[in-house]
Order: C-alpha cells, then structure tokens, then sequence
C-alpha cells in the first residue's frame, strides 16, 4: 500500500499492515538536548485558554457541572459540530453539542444516570428513561440477574468495591493513532478482512461474538468519518501533515468518549507518534517551532475538556472528576534508543504554557538512560506544578516491549495488542477482620464469608491469624475473579467499546486486572500481632471492634524487613490464589495496588484494625505506608514500596510522595538534581510507579478557605492528577494530613 | 574499638546537609548547650537507639542508587557526632572500603589527637562556628573556641574540603562586626568551599519547654528573609570569591 501522504517518510513493515510501533522505529527522531527551544503560547492559545478557563470557573461554581444534555442518546455522531470559538480552534471536535456540556452514556446502567442527574438537579427525558429500563437492557441490569446473593452481600460489605458493574469499565486504549497514519477507509479494509477470515466449519460461541464485534468496529469506523464530515474533515484517508495528525487522532479519541462513559479512558502514547509529522513539517518548511507547540497547547486544551456524568458516590471513591487521559511520555527503546523526542518536551510545556492541570494525565516512562536534558525538564515541572506520575519503563519494558502505554494510573498495555478487564479492588484489611471475626462483616453483623471457626482468645497469635486469614483470602480470592467474569462477559455483551477495538489488532491479549487496598494497614496489623502484643476488644455481639497494642511494632515504610516482608507475603498469597481460577474470555490475572482516592472510603467502611488503626480512619492510598509510620524519611519508606515485586502486580504499584519544596534542597538547582536522583534511586531499586507533590502545606490550607485564588492548583494523588478546589473536603483532609516530606 | 553507638534519628533522604542526596545519621548527645539548638532532645549522653556498626551500613547500602546519581553519600550529624569517634571511625572506615562519600557535621568540640583518623577519612567537614568573635563563644554555647579552632586549623593544614556553617541570630551573631570577624576568620582557611548561613529558627523552642529547659533566647525573633539577605550581601561582600548561601 502507498499512500501520498506518507511521503518523506522511511518505508518499512508498517506499510504492509498496521504497525504503529514500526512506523515509530524507522521515522522519529530521538532527542538528547535541553528545554531551551520551547515556545511561549501563542496570542491565538491564549486567548483561547482564557475562554475555557472562564468555562471552567463557570463549571466549579456550578456544583461542578456546567450542563448536560439530558434529551440526547450519546453516541459518535448524536450532535451537531460544535466549537468554543471558531475562529480561535485550530484542533476541532467537541464531546457534546458544547463545551463542557456532558452526555448521557446510558448503556453502562441507566440507575446510575438518572441518580447523577437527580444529583446536579436535572431530570432525565421520560423517554430516554423508558427505552433504558424496559426496551434496551443495560450492562448493570445484566449484571445483577446473574449475580449471586453471596456477590450482592461481598460488594454491600465492601469487601470488593468500586467495580464497573454500573457504569463504563474503561481501561481500554485505542491505538488513535492508527486513524492519522492509514486513515479510516485503510482500517475498514483491514476490519473486513479480519471479519472474512473468521468463516469457519463450526460456528461456535466464541466464533459468533468475534464475527458480531468486528462488524460493530466496523459501523464504528464508519460513523468516525461522518463525525469528522460533520466538521468539514475528510478522514478517509491519512493525514497529510502535524495538523492533520493530530486531528484525526483526537477524532478518533473523541469518537470512544461519545460513547463510552469508561471508569479511564486513556489516550496512549501519542507524543513521539506526532512528532514524526512535525518534524516532516519543519522539513518541509510547513511549520515553525510555535506552530508546533500552538498544535501540542490545542490539543491538550481539547482534552482539558472531556467530561463525564457520573454520581456523587463516584465521586466520593474517585473524586475530582476524573478522566484519566493518560498519555505516556519518553522512555527507550529496545534498541537503546531514546523514545523522547521534541514533542514530549512540548506536551508537558503545555503545564507551562496553559498552566498546570490534572488532565491530560502526563505520565512520564523513565529510565535511568533517559536523556539528562529530559530528566531535569521533568523535574522543574515537577516542581513547578505538582502535575506529573512517573513509572519505571526499565521494568516494564522486558514486559510490555516499547510501545505500551498506561491505561488509568498505573496499567501498562501494549497498544492495539492488549486490553484488561478491570476490576477495582478487594479490600484486604476488612479480610483481616473476617478472619479474626469468623467471616462476619464488623460493621453489618452480618455473615458475608462462609461461617467458620472465630478467633477466641484475647491476644492475637501470628500463627492462628495467618492461618486464618489464608482461608478467607482463599474464599475472597474465588468469589473476586467470578464476579469479575459476571461483570465482563456483561459488558461485552450490552456496552461493547467498538471504537476502542476497532482501533485494537484482531488478536488481543487479555488481562484481568485485580487489585487491593489496605495493603499497608495489613502488614503494619500482623507486625504488630508478630512482634508486640495485641488485645481483641469485643463488642455486645462477640465481634473484634478494637485491639489495644502493648510494645513497639516495626511499620512498612522504613525499610525495615521484619514488616516488608510480610506486605510482600500477603500480595504473593493472594495473587497466587487469585491464579486457581478459570478468568473470562481466558484473561491474564494480574494485581494492582492502587487505591486512588478510595482509600477514603475503603477505611469509611472498615472496622478498627490490629496496627492501632481506628474504625473509620482513611487507609493509606495505594501502596503508601500509613502516614506518621514511616520515621526514617521518604528514601527509607520508597525503599519499603519499591521491594513489593512487580510481578505479582502487573497492573501497577501506586506511591504518592509529598514534600515542602524546601525539602528537595536549598538552591533551585539542588532541588532540581536532588528530584532526579529520588527518580532515578527508586526506580534503580524496583518502585513501580510515583506521584510527585511539590507543595507547601499552607498553600493547601489556604485553597481550601479560598477556591477562587487557587483554580488551576493541581496534586496528585494515588495514580492521577486532581484539580486540588474539587476534591471533596473529606478528601483534601486526607491529603493534607498525609505524609509530607518535610527534609531538615 | 566500638562497634556499638547512640543514634537520635535517621533521615533517609536528607537535602540540606551536604551535597546531593544523603543518608543523615543524627547522633544522640551532646555537652554544649548552644543557646539557639533546635534539638534539645539530643543532648543526653548514652540515651537514644543502640545501633551496631553492621546495621547502619547494611541499611546505609541500600540507598546507593539515590547517592549515586545526585553524588551524595552519608552525613553524620546531631547531637555531637565527635563525642562517639571510636565508633564513627569504624563506621566511617567501612564506608570508605564502600567507596562513600562522608560528611561530618559538628561545632569541633573534641580533643584534636582522639580525633585525627576519623578526619583523615572524613570527605568533608561541616564546621559550625558558634560566633564570629571567639570570645563570645562561652556565652553561645558555654564552652571556648579553642578546640573549635585547633581544629579548624587542622583542617586547613591537611587541605581537608571544609564548608562552614553560621547561625544568624539577629542582634547577637549577626552584627556587621560579627560577620567581619568571621571573615576574617575564613580568609585564613583556603579550604573552605562554601559558607552557610541558616537563620535562627524557633522550631525547637517547644522541644525546650517539653524537656523542661529555660530558653534564653525566647524574645528573638527569627530573622526574616531580607534580614538573610542583608548578611549574605555583606558577608559576601566581605569574601567576594567564596560561595555563601
């Protein structure tokens, strides 16, 4: 195949089938300098960043959300072509009929619709409510008519919560790219071939689906370039230049948030990929290095604005109105090159240019090898605005190759090769208190795990405990996969994300993406019970409500194997149970630990645990040790982090890191240098994944009292980036009292 | 030689106490009794965490990849670190076979000969000078300048890298006569690479009243940043050609 608008561009296997990875290889151009050939905004991206910035204030005095349309069925082409402004717009495509107007995605569940619009005072059209509850069934009806009353108790206890049994699962990431390179009509061709290959003597179920789902891609496919049509955009065939490019990209990626309202809806690994077109531009003398960063500052301005409806409940797990779209920036190459180029340079300068923010969720991929004049940009930004993760690609690479990316917070994927069925999480310390209370939930009374033998005696012993707890691990660890393969086999069948796919080879690889919270309050909990004494104080009904501790305990988070090693035993145990059972479509079970911001609720929902820990208080998020455990400072409790293997927690290993910026050093260029070294020292000793606050806890304290002063002031909290004035006030509690790194 | 020390705290990723990333071992004791000290709760001898010499490095070597790519390495500190040499010099000796950099961080209030092979090994020496007018050490931290001083003069005699650290409290070691007297001082020592002003802070003041100390220095406020700046202007002024922070 050749196309026009691939000349200048070096040939090879990707021109003979869809290889996005190949293209990268043989065309991008790697980058070993500094920061110094960025660009401030233009007068056309500024002008436009106030009028969203306006939009946005508009949408937080408004509870949050600026409007919805409530009489539309979203889908890739139910609206008109919209614009914030016209004449300013040089990337187009809104998600709705307005900016930031949000959409009603229905097929996920339709209860949790009409409680997100009873929520913000709206009222769901009469009709679109009848067709959802009596003629179209949803992935959440389905759900529940096949779940079993022991599934229904397990979610009510929050023994496993936060699944997507109502809502869009999301965590699928289609390879957008694919759109600009070979242009929609290349991707039907490929689609129907897939499709004509799949006619075999014996129909079977698995056969059926596979023929249903790619037509559905295909219809997809098809809709997308009426979408762009709509906008006077012809993305039949490929893009012919940067501009394009990135058009077409965030078309396709606009297309699968029209209709899917998903639990993350990524972007992928787009930066490098468009860089190729820039610098064919700049060959061609098309474009100058303003342009450039006026496209990369349009484009991150358009996914500033996607937006979903979702309920208060979801907001009190995840809060801040998250979207999650990851974009995974740098990293190297199997063939030791680096994979920055200018253009990941240029999409974090948007926090610059734009101001800090918590979407696109700018993920960094590092190495140790990773060009020095990249490292230290990363760093300043760091510093400057709280606003990037970062992961260890020198751990993920032997795993995933060079061209995956991060699905939500931590969630490596190849892209258009892999996909996960996510599934949130199992709270382990409740587990630890089923154990101990014979499988009835400390704050319901009731029996949620099957009946067995309560612990009797008044001081906890390790033996009698573990022995314990490995049996409701067992029977959690069973109970978990079924009502994950309850929840995927659903949604496939009543929300199937065929624009995502449509952009997905034909073969996919399939994880299940477990997960656990409390990890932290587990160890600490059997250390103490190990090395100090604890008391059970019961309650009327015979149930552990408290423990009282005498002695010193050692705690995760200072390095210290007499507890690290006991987190790293309870997340093998469980994973290797989780690995007994038949998965979904034959799915890869993988772990993650990862809370984000549900460790709020997660300890809402728990009883007081064996580390001293209150009924009620916040677990730590993610992997962090509990805040005002780790006495050694931030290198002894990342230490702790980073010995939990990754390889029994493919889906990711969340640590959050706060410090004062005085702490990082006394002069700018110490706190640059010193940043560095903690990623590079981490990430050298086995850490997953990092969140990076620089902050002062009064500024905090101070946006708190006064939203108004503070509306770009973005953390980041266990996997994703928050816009600090929205989090819940619970939640920004949370964060304050957390453990900041304060130096000496 | 002992292989058994007194240790206050550890800080892991300490920024501020030598160069790069560094492992900062706060020992516990101290017999000075500086006016302005924000850890009072370092100063009982033969208190605090036991610790053996094995058990620090093993943890120490663990934090390598942080050390390395920020050149930093491990600072003692306290507490007074000299009044335990047997046991740093072990410590220290171990972490030389290691290839580490090593800080020492104290007021130099040791017997100059007990201490020589811990300062041969030592990479940089962290010198506090209590006042710049010798004479009114006494008053600071309630012993005389002259161990202070045969130290420094060591230093300056075995070309040992040395960074100088000096307390501004405003109206009692901040004065222009004060800073002037200190220069002269450091113009004598062309082993000083850099001098470091910290400003007087009240951090510590409640660690007094919870040990049930009198704290003489209750009516001095910390001085603000342009006061720092002032001094820095002037000291620097006065040494144009070293780095003052």
């Amino acid at each position: 195949m050749q196309f026009t608008a691939w000349e200048g561009f070096n040939p090879g296997a990707w021109m003979d089938e869809v290889d996005i990875r190949d293209f990268i290889q043989q065309n991008y151009t790697p980058y070993t300098g500094d920061s110094s050939f960025l660009q401030a905004p233009t007068e056309r991206s500024r002008k436009l960043w106030e009028k969203i910035k306006e939009l946005l204030w508009q949408e937080h005095q408004n509870n949050g959300v600026l409007d919805v349309n409530t009489h539309v069925i979203s889908g890739i082409n139910a609206y008109p072509a919209a614009y914030i402004d016209r004449d300013l717009e040089i990337i187009v495509g809104l998600q709705t009929d307005a900016p930031l107007k949000r959409a009603l995605m229905p097929a996920g569940g339709i209860r949790m619709v009409r409680s997100a619009l009873d929520a913000y005072g709206y009222e769901l059209d009469p009709q679109i409510d009848a067709i959802y509850s009596h003629y179209r069934k949803t992935h959440n009806q389905g759900v529940f008519d096949a779940y079993t009353p022991e599934m229904r108790m397990a979610r009510k206890a929050g023994i496993i919560t936060g699944l997507p049994d109502a809502y869009g699962r999301g965590r699928i990431i289609g390879d957008y790219r694919r759109a600009a390179l070979y242009g929609i009509d290349y991707l039907i061709q490929d689609k129907n071939k897939a499709l004509y290959g799949l006619d075999c003597d014996v129909f079977d179920e698995a056969l059926i689906r596979q023929r249903e789902e790619f037509t559905e891609q295909i219809s997809a496919l098809r809709e997308m370039k009426e979408m762009a049509a709509s906008y006077g955009i012809d993305m039949s065939r490929p893009a012919r230049n940067a501009r394009e490019a990135i058009q077409f990209t965030y078309f396709a990626y606009l297309a699968s948030v029209r209709e899917q309202n998903g639990a993350a809806m990524s972007l992928g690994r787009v930066a490098t990929f468009l860089d190729i077109y820039i610098e064919r531009d700049f060959k061609r003398g098309d474009l100058t290095e303003e342009g450039a960063q006026e496209l990369i500052d349009h484009f991150c301005m358009k996914l500033r604005m996607i937006r979903f409806l979702r309920t208060p409940e979801y907001n009190e797990l995840f809060s801040g109105d998250p979207v999650w779209v990851t974009e995974a920036i740098g990293g190297m190459g199997l063939d030791g090159r680096t994979l920055v180029t200018k253009s990941s340079f240029r999409f974090l300068h948007t926090l610059d240019n734009l101001g800090p923010a918590p979407e696109p969720n700018l993920t960094v991929l590092w190495s140790e090898r990773l060009p020095r004049g990249f490292k230290e940009f990363c760093a300043q930004i760091s510093i400057r605005t709280s606003s990037i993760q970062y992961e260890n690609d020198d751990l993920m690479r032997p795993y995933w190759g060079d061209d995956y990316a991060i699905a939500c917070c931590v969630s490596a994927m190849k892209l258009g090769k892999q996909m996960q069925f996510f599934g949130a999480r199992a709270n382990l310390a409740k587990a630890l208190l089923y154990a101990i209370n014979g499988g009835v939930d400390e704050l319901l009374g009731l029996q949620v795990a099957p009946q067995f033998m309560p612990i009797t005696g008044e001081i906890l012993d390790f033996e009698e405990l573990w022995d314990r707890y490995d049996q409701v691990l067992e029977w959690l660890a069973r109970l978990y996969v079924n009502t994950l393969n309850t929840i995927h086999y659903m949604h496939d069948k009543y929300a199937f994300e065929r624009v995502q796919f449509a952009l997905h080879n034909t073969d996919i690889y399939r994880t299940m993406a477990l997960g656990v919270a409390g990890l932290s309050v587990v160890a600490d909990s059997l250390s103490a019970v190990k090395h100090a004494r604890v008391k059970i104080i019961r309650n009327c009904e015979g149930l552990a409500s408290d423990f009282e501790i005498e002695g010193d305990y050692p705690t995760f988070g200072n390095n210290d194997p007499r507890v690290d090693d006991l987190a790293v035993m309870v997340q093998k145990t469980f994973m290797e149970k989780l690995k007994k059972h038949p998965t979904y479509r034959n799915s890869h079970p993988t772990l993650s630990i990862l809370t984000i911001t549900s460790n709020v609720v997660y300890g809402k929902k728990t009883g007081s645990t064996p580390d001293g820990r209150k009924a009620g208080e916040p677990f730590a998020p993610g992997a962090n040790p509990m805040h005002g455990r780790d006495h050694k400072g931030a290198l002894a409790s990342m230490n702790s982090v980073a010995k939990l293997p990754y390889r029994y927690a493919q889906d990711g290993i969340s640590y959050t890191f706060s410090i004062v910026p005085a702490g990082l050093g006394r002069q700018a260029e110490d706190r640059c240098r010193n940043l560095v070294a903690l990623l590079d020292g981490y990430f050298k000793s086995g850490g997953h994944h990092i969140n990076v606050n620089v902050l002062e806890k009064e500024t905090l304290m101070d946006a708190m009292e006064h939203p108004e002063k503070y509306p770009q002031l973005t953390i980041r909290v266990s996997g994703y980036a928050v816009n600090f004035i929205k989090l819940t006030r619970e939640q920004q509690l949370d964060v304050i009292r957390r453990t900041f790194h304060t130096g000496l | 030689m002992q292989t058994e020390g007194y240790i206050h705290s550890i800080e892991t990723f300490g920024t501020l106490d030598g160069p790069g990333v560094r492992y900062v071992i706060f020992m516990q004791g101290c017999a000075l009794r500086c006016a302005f000290c924000h850890n009072p709760d370092t100063w009982r001898i033969g208190t605090g965490r036991r610790i053996t010499v094995d058990e620090l490095v093993e943890d120490i070597q663990s934090y390598r990849p942080y050390f390395q790519s920020s050149g930093g390495g491990v600072t003692v500190s306290g507490g007074e670190p000299l009044l335990q040499t047997d046991f740093l010099t072990l410590l220290f000796q171990r972490l030389e076979g290691l290839g580490m950099h090593k800080v020492l961080d104290s007021g130099g209030f040791a017997d100059l000969e007990r201490i020589k092979d811990l300062i041969n090994i030592t990479d940089l020496f962290m010198l506090s000078i209590k006042h710049g007018d010798l004479s009114r050490y006494p008053e600071i931290c309630g012993s005389s300048s002259e161990r202070p001083m045969a130290l420094a003069r060591y230093l300056t005699r075995m070309e040992k890298p040395v960074w100088i650290r000096y307390v501004i409290i405003p109206g009692v070691t901040g004065q222009k006569k004060d800073l002037e007297q200190l220069a002269d001082r450091i113009r004598r020592m062309p082993n000083v690479e850099k001098v470091e002003l910290l400003p007087y802070n009240t951090m510590g003041v409640y660690k007094w009243e919870y040990l049930g100390l009198h704290y003489s220095l209750k009516d001095i406020a910390a001085p603000d940043e342009q006061q720092m700046a002032e001094v820095r202007t002037y000291l620097q002024g006065l040494l144009p050609s070293l780095a003052i922070y």
